[in-house]
């Protein structure tokens, strides 16, 4: 599908209180367009809560629960099961988290709703960062970068969220990205069509917390991808299947572009190259890169 | 009508499903997992038809109670001590999101040291949340007030969250007789719940957003007029069930040989019942003791207890401490009377960490504060210490 082809149903209303080229609303704009507004969306403590504007406004056309921030897979169980009673069953339930409310404090919640069957879409916009309280470390935010809590850079590296959610056997998780509309719309549609718990991830390059200019988030992303710091996937009941880019990264079909190429766009690693460049950090980002690679290679090839 | 022996567990589990929640989700802690296995086994035999979500811990508990009575459908759970604090930012949330989730506490220790036996630490401690706290002293008492929660919660001038508690052990393991009407007519005195409003796809509303202090500040006394409609309501639903069901534990008050009395006990929950005893026997020698065990700690009943210190000397037992202060019950009873009443309130300290308090030690109590040989607040049994 084409973004041409794309459904014209917009539920993120003009004038929410985004930052300009902000992947969350990016993000939202493809998913309710193949969720279409039978959806109910659960969002805990992110920026997303900030960008549904100010009680008595909104800025989305669905019916939204805010919960609290490690709560949003415990929030949509709940909601899930309610509408199940009323049989209303057809109603999609998504949570629609950041990285933060997913790879940390939100986790136990996840997990637990993930290994109940859930049936619902759980969605991670992955911006790296704790960017509603300012810009500081979460599990994923990768090595070497700076946040207002890792002052110096990241000492450590980011954890595997798609493959912490392999290990509950859902029947459908996928990775995917901002820049690739039409990869998030078929993810988004095929976790629609079916039953129990599903898990999207999505890269989401943050400007104002990546330190990068406003028009550049597409551009993030596809290098992201390019660089194989992030992959694009999807995991059928347990079969998973690169997709685009990624896909030809892990045949070997391309070389991936070093992280370099990504990250000196980046004034969230400004560190590494100023005042010199620090080649033992750079070194070991692509060398865990390749680590990673390596190891979807014996697993997934 | 049928009687059924059980444990206040049993009987609270029997009285949750009786009032027919779409959504019970549930974490095990001792002493309240008899009740949800409760629960569990009546999804088994097919009486509970609801959804019953085992989740991973009591947090999630009330998250998925919040989410299910936000999309407008009836919810219980239960929980204990260190689950009750586990859940404590989302028994926030629950009553400032106006969702009248009802919750089973039974009271017990918090830890460390691990301790299981009653304490009402656990749930004193949650005064604040907005949640409507009734205290029980008998299983009997925890059927009929489940029921009668359901129906004060969901109103449309409350809109709050009720918790019920009752003492580990004393009633959550102990059979009594329990009347048990029948379905149908239960069905009559607990209607379907109509929510105002909730998560619909035909009228989207964004719930919870940011919210300016102005605003706010309307919330919240919103939910300090709606607590002050329950204080009206309590008594209602009560006559409403007494009518019913010929069965009343009083109002925001039991009041128990007041009637002439010089001097008035005010307990809660299983020190409450035990007083009864204590007051009989007092009356017997001719001391004018009366008892008013509180079951509303949230709404204060505190136009109730100033009507009892116009009559009588006030002595409160307290089965908590506000370490740095007093006993809860002590500071509120006090603050009822404040510039109203010169009466004088005894404060007594008794049953920390399940130590027994029997009607014996409740005489003694009385008989300490009758001499007015009192220090302002203090531990009975602990002098010296
Ligand atoms: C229990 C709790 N701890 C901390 C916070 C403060 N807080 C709100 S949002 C947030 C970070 C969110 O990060 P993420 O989930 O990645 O979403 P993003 O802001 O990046 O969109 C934090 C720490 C909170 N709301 N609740
Ligand atoms: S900080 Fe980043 S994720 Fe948050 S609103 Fe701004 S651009 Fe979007
Ligand atoms: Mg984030």
């Amino acid at each position: 599908m084409a973004i041409k082809d794309l459904p014209d149903t917009e539920c993120v209303l003009p004038g929410s209180a985004a930052c300009p080229g902000c992947p969350a609303t990016m993000g939202l704009r493809i998913v309710f367009k193949a969720l279409g507004k039978n959806t109910i969306m659960v969002v805990p403590a992110c920026c997303t809560a900030v960008i549904e504007s100010l009680h008595p406004h909104t800025s989305f056309d669905i019916p939204v629960m805010n919960i609290a921030f490690e709560a949003a897979a415990a929030g949509a169980s709940g909601v899930e099961a309610a509408l199940r009673q009323q049989g209303k069953e057809d109603t999609t339930v998504v949570a629609w988290a950041g990285d933060g409310g997913t790879y940390d404090i939100g986790i136990q919640a996840l997990s637990g709703a993930l290994e109940r069957q859930t049936n619902f879409i759980y969605i991670c916009y992955n911006n790296q960062i704790y960017s509603n309280t300012g810009i500081q470390r979460s599990g994923a935010t990768p090595y070497g970068a700076w946040t207002t809590t890792t002052v110096g850079g990241k000492t450590e590296f980011r954890k595997e969220m798609g493959e912490i959610i392999q290990a509950h056997h859902i029947p459908y998780s996928a990775q995917t990205c901002v820049s690739y509309p039409e990869d998030l719309y078929n993810k988004l549609k095929k976790a629609k069509g079916i039953k129990g718990p599903k898990y999207i991830e999505i890269m989401a390059p943050c400007p104002p917390g990546w330190r990068f200019p406003m028009e550049k988030t597409v551009e993030m992303g596809t290098m992201a991808v390019e660089t194989g710091a992030w992959a694009l996937y999807e995991v059928e009941n347990d079969k998973m299947t690169f997709n685009g880019k990624s896909k030809l990264i892990l045949e070997k079909k391309i070389e991936r572009k070093p992280i370099e190429e990504w990250i000196k766009y980046q004034g969230r690693f400004r560190h590494l190259f100023k005042p010199e460049k620090d080649v033992k950090r750079l070194k070991a980002i692509e060398e865990h890169t390749d680590q990673m690679w390596d190891r979807y290679r014996r697993c997934y090839l | 009508m049928t009687l059924m022996i059980d444990t206040g567990n049993y009987i609270a589990a029997k009285a949750a499903i009786m009032a027919k929640p779409d959504v019970v989700a549930a974490y095990p802690i001792t002493p309240q997992t008899t009740l949800v296995e409760g629960i569990a086994n009546y999804v088994k035999t097919g009486e509970f038809k609801g959804e019953y979500i085992c989740v991973e811990s009591e947090h999630s508990a009330m998250c998925a109670c919040i989410g299910a009575s936000a999309a407008g459908v009836r919810t219980f759970t239960g929980t204990s001590s260190h689950g009750l604090l586990l859940m404590h930012e989302m028994l926030h949330w629950a009553a400032l999101a106006r969702l009248p989730v009802v919750m089973c506490n039974i009271n017990r220790v918090v830890g460390p040291g691990w301790n299981i036996w009653p304490d009402e630490n656990d749930s004193i401690s949650q005064r604040d949340t907005g949640w409507i706290q009734f205290y029980c002293s008998s299983n009997q008492e925890i059927f009929d007030t489940i029921i009668q929660a359901f129906k004060l919660a969901e109103n449309e001038k409350v809109l709050l969250p009720v918790m019920i508690s009752y003492n580990a052990f004393i009633l959550s393991h102990t059979s009594m007789p329990v009347e048990i009407p029948d379905q149908k007519e239960i069905d009559d005195f607990l209607r379907k719940r109509k929510s105002k409003w909730k998560l619909d796809i035909n009228n989207p509303i964004t719930f919870g957003n940011i919210i300016l202090p102005a605003d706010y500040e309307k919330i919240r006394k919103d939910m300090q007029n709606s607590s002050e409609n329950a204080k009206k309501l309590i008594p209602e639903i009560a006559k409403e069930w007494k009518k019913k069901f010929g069965r009343y534990h009083g109002d925001l008050i039991e009041r128990y040989k007041c009637e002439n009395a010089e001097y008035i006990l005010l307990a809660m929950g299983a020190i409450g019942a035990e007083s009864k005893v204590s007051i009989d026997n007092l009356r017997k020698e001719g001391l004018k003791v009366g008892l008013a065990r509180v079951r509303t700690f949230r709404p204060f009943p505190k136009e109730d207890i100033l009507k009892l210190g116009k009559q009588a000397d006030l002595i409160v037992i307290d089965r908590n401490i506000s370490v740095g202060s007093e006993g809860a019950l002590f500071s509120e009873v006090k603050a009822s009377l404040y510039d109203k009443s010169d009466t004088k309130v005894y404060g007594f300290i008794a049953g920390l960490g399940g130590k027994d308090v029997t009607y014996n030690d409740i005489e003694i109590i009385c008989k300490k504060a009758i001499k007015g040989k009192v220090k302002d607040c203090e531990w009975y049994g602990l002098e010296g210490v």
